[in-house]
């Protein structure tokens, strides 16, 4: 039987993953997808919760808002990244530092 | 009443706002400001003597004080008097004051400064109205002041002629000389009794605060200020100078309430004299009056003669006052300032009329002043021939007149001291003397002025009457004139009972010791000198007029003969005594010399040396401190290195700062990481 802790160490590890993506990746699609692994992460230990914490469907609602949110987020980044695009003709993060300006 | 008061000090007040401001703009120069606000004040003044005598009450006072500012310990408290004395002294002053103002319409008119004269008549007005109201002796200071000031533009009216600016100067500077004395003697009773207050100042007295030798010389340091105002020797020297003014000023100012300001103060400060101090006073008055009288006599300027006699007739009010017969100080006072501005005012005309003959001549030589250019002019000028006549019959003491029961009262009063102080005969001569040279240079005056023959025919051709706005205020004044106004309500004219004495009562002195006669004491003594003192005051009068008859009239004994023979008296008299060449030697050209000597000193070694030494010095440090030390310690040092300081750990500090998201997240995360590290920990 699958238990408690294989969950939250499948999550931590998704997590994890996708914490390396954002950091790691220039590729701003990538970071992105990074970002998805993080709320996925976060999904898994929802529901693992709700399964085994005693606690009833909230767990599984908050997954549903929060994949739907994920969905928005993606769109709404993509838009920016398409921006991005378009002004520097790359998507390519790191040449995006105006911020240091 | 006390609104009443109020009033009568603001209205002449308002004038002169009024006429400073936009007098010049207004039709006829607004001169109607002037004299319809001292009109008003002459109404509110009828009424409240009309009050009085209805009262007819000697005790009557009302006395209202506010606190003027109070800083804890010291309170400084100015008010209201209004008694009887201030009621008189107030019709006085706006009666005499609205008669000059109407006379000024017709005398002053076409003058250059026309507005600016009648705005500086109405602040005089203000000024000599707030004297007389003050309930204290610091308003009676500020007041006297603004007289002063007041008294010292009038006088500089013609600034143009340099004898007027200069006896504007002298007469503001002389006065200074008595008002220090004041301010002094102020102080002394203010730092003794902690109130300027008259009530207070009088009880502080009374219970023996001021031992007898400082009360002596608080209170001659007071007289000081009325021997500047009043014109008493030896500060008499600016009155007969102030005569530059015009004459209208001159009848107000110099004669009848200014000078008068300092006969009242004595009269209401005479219960704080001591003996000592009332007998310095009594000798500085009966010298006075006999001294001016003298000078008087050899007078040709016809101001100068009534100007000495001004100052001889103060010097009788401050007799009175120094023999304790001040309550007819007071009287003669208000009778002399009847006739004495009657006799300006007349004086006035005649120069008008001369100025105007001497104009139409186009004569711009002669003097309009020097009685020796006029003669028989009685027939040219009938109105203001009779009313200086009656005028000069008053002042020189003849029975039915004004003047006869007051002077004949201070006589009374003069030979009772003297009964009662054999050792002060002279006092009792100077007065006696002085009332005969009165009568003696008044009807010099009038003969030399209005009888014989013209001395010029052509002069005399041009002479005309003045007009009416002259010739009404000289009729009213020579009205009252008569006894029937001062004795009401009996009609003798040889008894001094009238509403003036039942309403003026003397008080008695609160110097502690009894050592002042009661008032009682006084009223006794006169009562009993009365009957001599009238029958020798009679003769004395008849015989000066009859002197002036004989010499001037008549020409039977020639007065050139008899200058002749008495030459050096003569030159003493005509010179003045020589009182301003010897001031002007022994006290200012010393003070020049001085002045002089302090400049050089200041300007030569104090300027040249310490004072730009000074300069050099400071300049010198400040090189030192502004170039080496705040220059090139404190800026570059201090100030540049925090800045070198702060840019060095910047400029390590921004290389955090790539712009790049990802290294921010990472310093996030790493963040993160630490907080749970530490939570564990």
């Amino acid at each position: 039987m699958v238990d408690l802790n294989t969950y939250l160490v499948i999550g931590a590890l998704l997590f994890s993953l996708g914490i390396f993506g954002v950091i790691t990746r220039r590729n701003g699609v990538a970071v992105l997808m990074g970002v998805e692994l993080i709320l996925n992460a976060a999904n898994v230990n929802f529901v693992a919760f709700a399964r085994f914490g005693g606690m009833d469907l909230s767990g599984h609602i908050f997954s549903l808002f929060v994949i739907i949110l994920a969905a928005a987020e993606a769109a709404v980044a993509l838009a920016i990244i398409l921006n991005i695009y378009n002004n520097m003709g790359t998507i390519n993060i790191d040449e995006a530092d105006q911020l240091k300006q | 009443m006390v609104n009443y008061g109020i009033a009568i000090l603001l209205l002449p007040l308002m004038a002169f706002v009024v006429q400073i401001f936009i007098g010049k703009r207004l039709p006829r120069n607004g001169d109607w400001v002037s004299v319809s606000a001292v009109a008003l004040t002459l109404c509110l003044s009828l009424a409240m003597f009309g009050v009085m005598l209805v009262k007819y009450d000697p005790e009557f006072s009302v006395d209202e004080t506010w606190t003027w500012f109070d800083l804890g310990s010291l309170q400084v408290q100015i008010g209201i008097l209004i008694d009887n004395v201030t009621v008189v002294m107030l019709l006085v002053v706006s009666l005499v004051s609205t008669l000059v103002h109407v006379y000024s319409t017709a005398y002053m008119e076409g003058d250059l400064r026309y507005s600016r004269y009648f705005a500086f008549l109405s602040l005089f007005t203000f000024s000599m109205n707030g004297i007389v109201l003050a309930n204290n002796l610091l308003g009676i200071y500020i007041f006297w002041e603004l007289v002063g000031l007041s008294s010292y533009l009038l006088i500089g009216h013609w600034f143009e002629k340099d004898s007027a600016s200069d006896a504007a100067k002298k007469a503001f500077l002389v006065n200074r000389v008595g008002d220090i004395g004041m301010f002094i003697g102020i102080m002394l009773f203010f730092t003794a009794t902690g109130s300027f207050l008259f009530r207070d100042v009088f009880a502080g007295v009374e219970s023996g605060l001021l031992s007898t030798e400082i009360l002596t010389v608080a209170g001659l340091c007071l007289f000081a200020g009325a021997i500047g105002k009043s014109a008493q020797f030896p500060l008499h020297v600016w009155l007969p100078d102030a005569m530059e003014g015009p004459t209208p000023v001159s009848a107000l100012i110099h004669a009848a309430t200014m000078v008068a300001a300092g006969v009242y103060l004595s009269f209401r400060l005479f219960p704080i004299f001591t003996p000592t101090a009332l007998t310095v006073i009594a000798y500085i008055g009966g010298f006075t009056a006999i001294f001016a009288a003298i000078i008087a006599v050899t007078q040709n300027d016809i101001k100068k003669v009534l100007a000495y006699s001004t100052v001889s007739q103060l010097g009788y009010m401050i007799l009175a006052v120094g023999v304790g017969a001040y309550t007819y100080g007071l009287f003669h006072l208000v009778t002399h300032a009847a006739f004495k501005a009657g006799l300006f005012l007349c004086s006035g005309s005649v120069i008008h009329a001369m100025h105007y003959a001497y104009h139409e001549l186009h004569d711009h030589e002669s003097d309009p002043q020097d009685m020796r250019n006029m003669g028989g002019m009685r027939d040219k000028m009938k109105t203001t021939f009779l009313t200086m006549l009656i005028c000069t019959v008053a002042l020189s003491g003849v029975p039915f007149t004004s003047g006869f029961l007051s002077k004949d009262a201070i006589l009374a009063g003069t030979l009772s001291f003297t009964l009662h102080h054999p050792e002060h005969f002279l006092l009792v001569l100077f007065g006696f003397g002085a009332a005969l040279l009165t009568a003696f240079y008044m009807f010099r005056l009038i003969f030399m002025t209005f009888y014989g023959e013209p001395v010029r025919r052509e002069v005399y051709d041009n002479i005309h009457e003045s007009p009416s706005a002259m010739t009404a205020p000289l009729v009213t004044l020579a009205t009252l004139s008569f006894f029937l106004f001062f004795t009401l309500p009996y009609f003798n004219p040889f008894s001094d009972h009238g509403w003036f004495t039942v309403l003026i009562d003397s008080r008695d002195s609160v110097v502690p010791g009894h050592l002042n006669l009661t008032a009682h004491e006084i009223a006794e003594g006169m009562h009993h000198a009365h009957t001599p003192a009238m029958l020798l005051s009679i003769l004395i009068a008849f015989s000066g007029i009859g002197l002036a008859v004989f010499m001037y009239l008549q020409k039977r004994i020639s007065a050139d003969h008899i200058a002749a023979k008495l030459s050096l008296p003569y030159k003493l008299s005509l010179n003045k005594f020589f009182v301003d060449e010897t001031y002007q030697r022994y006290l200012i050209n010393p003070s020049l010399i001085l002045a002089r000597m302090i400049a050089f000193f200041d300007w030569e070694i104090y300027d040249k040396y310490i004072v730009n030494g000074f300069g050099k010095v400071t300049e010198w440090f400040s090189r030192v401190v502004g170039i080496r030390w705040d220059y090139d310690i404190l800026d570059q040092q201090i100030v540049d290195g925090v800045g070198r300081t702060t840019g060095f750990f910047s400029a390590r500090l921004r290389l955090i700062q790539t712009g790049k998201v990802q290294n921010y997240l990472v310093w996030v995360l790493a963040g993160v990481i630490m907080i749970y590290v530490f939570q564990a920990i």
